[in-house]
């Protein structure tokens, strides 16, 4: 079946099975490969996307249900001259990351994190419990959480 | 993991969803946020011939006054639920349990509707539920009709919801301040409970409603807890007795013996929370 959504930006439409999941889609069918697959299940968060502006686990949504939606990987953070993201410039800064398999989930989720919570003050507690959907084996989550205050009080600096 | 192969029809409304139903019979699977079907797909635990995807039906996602109740769609997420002031005003507890369901991930996806049908004893919104009196309207191709909560679960993963059917609403009777608590004990901050409680204060004659999770094979009412507490037994009094007459399971997270020590910690603890929680 026809599957279309807008990529990062791109309207792209792709024909696969029904049970094509989305992050299958993604890697496969899209090529784009920043987006992990790690658990497979639901639990560690590696494949986290944005669906219409809002995190999901790739791996547990079929391409079929966001067909017609936006959806939002690791490649489309960057602007076009490679300027980073403010939440991947913390990750560089705060060394939030050691072997990086986590980062694109992690990344995407704080993404969703910050846009959801508005002109809210986010506190490491919101941080923390924000997170709980991102599984980290290298760091210890210290330097993920201190990033990711990083790029919240850069947001309120902004506005 | 990739599910077996099947056919994808996505519903634009009720009545279609009812017609696909209807036309394809047992082959035929509702698909909501896919948060509890797709996992038990992936590993190939379930293999529906035809997936019906309801999940963008707009018309079932809302909360609405109803007067002395709020009327939730089935299809509103965890995420809506603990962010409506609706619900933070009239249902304080089922906006903290819905924030404490998975991860944010999940609760962007996942469906009250989707998991009350489900019927997964380890789902923490049946307990709520439960404990709340709620219920359950289902829609089928020639009426709509009203199950009470405790007429809902039949069996491990068997709810009162018919093949041609769909639970479209859930109706939940206010508690506006009343006292409530919930304790749920998991591994990870993510996980499912390996037990958890909810006691909600209903009335203001000492009268409490409380929810088992994860403790029997269905989502279970600790009717031994409310008949004590409506005899006037405090929370450490009625929540001796929590497990009693309950087939306790025993599994690779929990022993018989320690799920039945947990619920009658969590119940205590719950309860306590909850009247506590009362208006003076």
């Amino acid at each position: 079946m026809d599957i279309a959504m807008t990529l990062n930006g791109s309207e792209v439409t792709f024909d696969v099975e029904p049970r094509t999941l989305l992050v299958n889609y993604i890697r496969e069918a899209a090529g784009l490969k920043g987006t992990n697959i790690g658990c497979d299940t639901s639990s560690c968060g590696a494949c986290t996307v944005l669906l219409d502006g809002r995190s999901v686990k790739s791996c547990t949504v079929l391409a079929a249900q966001a067909d017609g939606s936006s959806i939002t990987t690791i490649e489309g953070l960057a602007e076009a001259d490679g300027t980073m993201h403010p939440v991947q410039r913390a990750f560089h800064e705060k060394h939030g990351l050691q072997c990086g398999y986590c980062t694109p989930g992690m990344v995407m989720a704080i993404v969703s994190l910050l846009g959801e919570r508005g002109d809210h003050e986010l506190t490491e507690a919101d941080i923390r419990h924000g997170l709980e959907g991102n599984l980290c084996r290298c760091t210890g989550y210290h330097n993920i959480v201190q990033a990711a205050m990083a790029a919240a009080r850069a947001r309120e600096l902004r506005s | 993991m990739i599910p077996t192969p099947f056919d994808y029809v996505r519903a634009d409304s009720i009545e279609q969803a009812l017609d696909l139903l209807n036309e394809h019979g047992d082959a035929a699977k509702l698909l909501a946020g896919g948060h509890s079907l797709l996992p038990l797909m992936k590993l190939r635990l379930a293999s529906p011939e035809v997936l019906v995807d309801i999940g963008r039906l707009a018309e079932l996602s809302y909360v609405r006054d109803g007067g002395d109740h709020v009327a939730i769609g089935a299809l509103t997420s965890h995420d809506d639920l603990s962010r409506s002031a609706l619900i933070a005003a009239e249902l304080p507890v089922l906006a903290h349990v819905a924030g404490q369901i998975g991860d944010p991930q999940v609760r962007h996806r996942g469906t009250i509707g989707g998991s009350i049908a489900h019927g997964d004893p380890a789902s923490d919104l049946p307990a709520v539920v439960l404990a709340l009196g709620g219920t359950l309207v289902l829609t089928g191709p020639s009426e709509i009709r009203e199950v009470s909560s405790s007429k809902f679960h039949l069996g491990f993963l068997e709810t009162a919801v018919a093949p041609d059917e769909i639970l479209t609403e859930i109706r939940l009777p206010k508690m506006g301040s009343r006292g409530w608590g919930f304790e749920k004990l998991t591994k990870r901050a993510q996980d499912w409970a390996i037990v958890g409680a909810v006691a909600v204060c209903l009335d203001g004659n000492g009268s409490v409603g409380v929810g088992l999770i994860n403790v029997g094979p269905v989502p279970t009412r600790a009717l031994s807890v409310e008949a004590a507490v409506a005899a006037g037994s405090g929370a450490a009094e009625a929540a001796a007795h929590a497990d009693t007459g309950i087939d306790v399971t025993g599994d690779l997270n929990a022993s018989e013996s320690f799920r039945r020590h947990l619920t009658r910690v969590l119940v205590e603890r719950a309860l306590e929370t909850a009247l506590a929680g009362e208006p003076a």
